[in-house]
């Protein structure tokens, strides 16, 4: 069939008008369009319908302690040190107890409880601020409970970092990549402009594995011969290691007041029976 | 009417290439702060929004206010400010630009702004706003636009643009009370987390944008052959003095409520912000300024033979606008971050970049402001001593 070019230019503009419109049209009308909340699934995935967390101060007794659980995590997921508190990147860290629990305010506390350092990292609430604040849903709750990050969809507009009350976020104020010792090339790095913050290692999880602070304590508790200081679960199975913990130990957890309801649990006391 | 903005005295394009001058050195700037990331202003981890956030949200107010002119003018039937109804909308227009471009340039990723269209989100109420300022920024063009251009050919505006006007007044409320909502539903930021903040932005609104429309009417009949006249000028005070007794008297309600519960979670803010904490005060003597403006302005106002003679009017109404922009531009937003969610004293202060790029959004505003009103001040000059009804 042969045609002048006036019909071809034609026919082109029209099936590139439907090629565009119209296909898009028909992926909404099929659901088949992929939203940032999608995840592919490994048979070997751990899966949960609510992630939690349960720490146990107690079993935290030397700077190496802490220190083994900031780098498992820090090293593998490309998190920079920035060397300063205004534009510090930060997913695991700590802080004293009237700074972890600020309303809770007792000076005559136990001195071991007053000046241990409490690890601190997002509580992949239930009823989570954030989430309710971004306006792109680059910050979404997955069914299994965590908290997640799209970096390629937020803006950078901040309002996740006033929402959330337990200054969990992290903001790329500078490009994060020189500033990594060694980059985990199975992780991806950031970009400026971003927000970041723990995600109960959701990448491990699809893989098998239990998030990488916890499996540091655990492995550093073996090798030791004692008990690890972390432990994770799903907290709508009973016979969960973390819903044990929980029913024979006393927990608190951040600012439950402001109805949040973290995921994340505290043993404070020092010994068993605490 | 546009081609009205493009001829004029010597003294009007000085001034458009000062301002030019202004925004090209904040331009200049802000490529700086693409290129390298927010970190070059004095923003933090602990104190994640600053100046930029704060004058977007002082502006909406000045944006909002045009609403005090088109109340009477629409609703009342208050004739005399037939005239100045224009520069109040404006104003208006001017006044949302700038909040466009301060949210903007306060963006980590800029060039994914589209993402709030693409996935919209009515759960947040950044959204919302993105919605109403957009909204009010269109009704404003279109009313000021149209109404002007009817007065120049000696009409009457089209029927349709009534129904637009009447829209734009709950319109005008709805910007600023959205705009408080940003901040008023966040859990944990007690000086934010009040029932009063949307009221409290709304009186400080109607103090400050009728303050700046003072001003500028001034201005405006001191350098141009338009007056806007002595009458609705001494009728524009009466409404800033109201809105500024109530906002004083909102501000006198969060202290009472802060010092007298002592719930550390609102006292904190009010003490770092008027009397520092532990040695952190950098915002100490602003924010006194800012109380000791707000008694000068308050006084003058008050006083029926002060008011009335407007020098001492100008006087108060710059000591208003200068007060409530340091309470609103900026301890507002740093009085929400500090102390952070730990209750540690992280403070802020803006870097020189940070100021310039500031300047450079006000200048770019004020460029907007210019040429409208050059535009409405000639149609106003041509048609002076024509009234017609809207």
């Amino acid at each position: 069939m042969s045609m002048n070019r006036r019909q071809f230019l034609k026919i082109a503009g029209v099936s590139t008008i439907l090629g565009l419109g119209g296909t898009s049209a028909l992926n909404a009308l099929r659901g088949s369009a992929l939203e940032a909340s999608h995840v592919l699934t490994d048979e070997k995935a751990l899966n949960a319908k609510r992630w939690a967390m349960v720490i146990d101060m107690s079993k935290f007794k030397t700077g190496e302690d802490y220190k083994r659980v900031i780098k498992a995590c820090h090293s593998i997921h490309n998190v920079p040190d920035l060397g300063n508190p205004k534009d510090e990147i930060k997913w695991i860290w700590t802080d004293t107890f009237a700074h972890t629990f600020p309303s809770q305010p007792n000076e005559y506390m136990e001195e071991g409880i007053k000046h241990r350092p409490f690890i601190l990292l997002c509580n992949h609430c239930a009823n989570p601020p954030c989430v309710r604040v971004c306006p792109t849903k680059a910050t979404f709750k997955r069914k299994d409970g965590i908290i997640m990050m799209d970096q390629h969809r937020c803006i950078g507009c901040r309002f996740c970092m006033a929402g959330c009350p337990f200054g969990a976020r992290s903001f790329n104020y500078k490009d994060p990549r020189p500033f990594l010792k060694e980059e985990n090339k199975e992780y991806p790095t950031r970009t400026i402009g971003v927000v970041e913050k723990c995600t109960f290692c959701f990448e491990r999880l699809a893989r098998g594995l239990v998030p990488a602070c916890v499996e540091a304590s655990q492995e550093a508790a073996k090798a030791a011969g004692g008990e690890p200081g972390m432990f994770f679960g799903d907290l709508d199975d009973p016979k969960s290691e973390v819903r044990k913990l929980l029913a024979t130990r006393y927990t608190i957890r951040r600012k439950p007041e402001l109805g949040t309801d973290p995921s994340v649990f505290y043993v404070v006391g020092g010994d068993k029976n605490a | 009417m546009l081609e009205k903005a493009l001829t004029g005295s010597r003294s009007y394009w000085t001034w458009i290439f000062f301002l030019l001058a202004l925004v090209g050195i904040g331009f200049v700037n802000y490529l700086y702060q693409f290129k390298t990331g927010l970190g070059i202003t004095g923003m933090s981890r602990d104190v994640s929004w600053g100046l930029y956030i704060g004058q977007f949200t002082f502006l909406v107010g000045v944006a909002a206010s045009a609403v005090m002119l088109v109340i009477p003018y629409y609703l009342h039937d208050f004739k005399k400010f037939g005239k100045i109804v224009i520069l109040g909308e404006f104003l208006a227009v001017a006044a949302v630009t700038m909040c466009i471009a301060f949210i903007f340039v306060d963006l980590g990723q800029p060039m994914r702004v589209l993402n709030v269209i693409l996935y919209p989100t009515p759960k947040s109420i950044l959204f919302w706003d993105m919605i109403v300022l957009n909204g009010y920024l269109f009704l404003n063009i279109v009313i000021g636009w149209m109404t002007l251009s009817s007065d120049r050919k000696g009409i009457k505006p089209p029927e349709w643009i009534k129904p637009l006007i009447y829209l734009s007044i709950p319109w005008a409320v709805s910007i600023h009370t959205v705009t408080a909502f940003l901040y008023a539903g966040l859990p944990d930021r007690y000086f934010w987390l009040s029932a009063l903040t949307a009221a409290s932005f709304l009186s400080s609104a109607f103090a400050a944008g009728p303050a700046l429309l003072i001003i500028l009417a001034l201005i405006v009949r001191k350098f141009t052959k338009f007056d806007p006249g002595k009458e609705p000028i001494q009728a524009v005070g009466k409404i800033v003095t109201y809105a500024m007794i109530a906002n004083v008297f909102f501000l006198g309600l969060k202290i009472f409520t802060a010092a007298y519960s002592q719930i550390p979670g609102y006292l904190y803010p009010m003490k770092y912000l008027y009397f520092g904490i532990e040695g952190f005060d950098k915002l100490v003597p602003i924010m006194w300024a800012s109380s000791i403006l707000a008694v000068i302005s308050l006084a003058i106002l008050i006083v029926p033979a002060l008011r009335k003679n407007e020098t001492t009017l100008v006087l108060a109404c710059i000591a208003l606008f200068v007060s409530l922009w340091i309470d609103k531009g900026f301890g507002f937003i740093v009085g929400g971050f500090v102390p952070n969610p730990f209750k540690k004293v992280m403070e802020y202060w803006p870097t020189m970049p940070e100021i310039l790029i500031t300047i450079g959004v006000w200048a770019l505003g004020f460029l907007v402001l210019t040429l409208l009103y050059k535009i409405a001040v000639t149609v106003r000059e041509e048609t002076a001593g024509i009234e017609i009804e809207h």
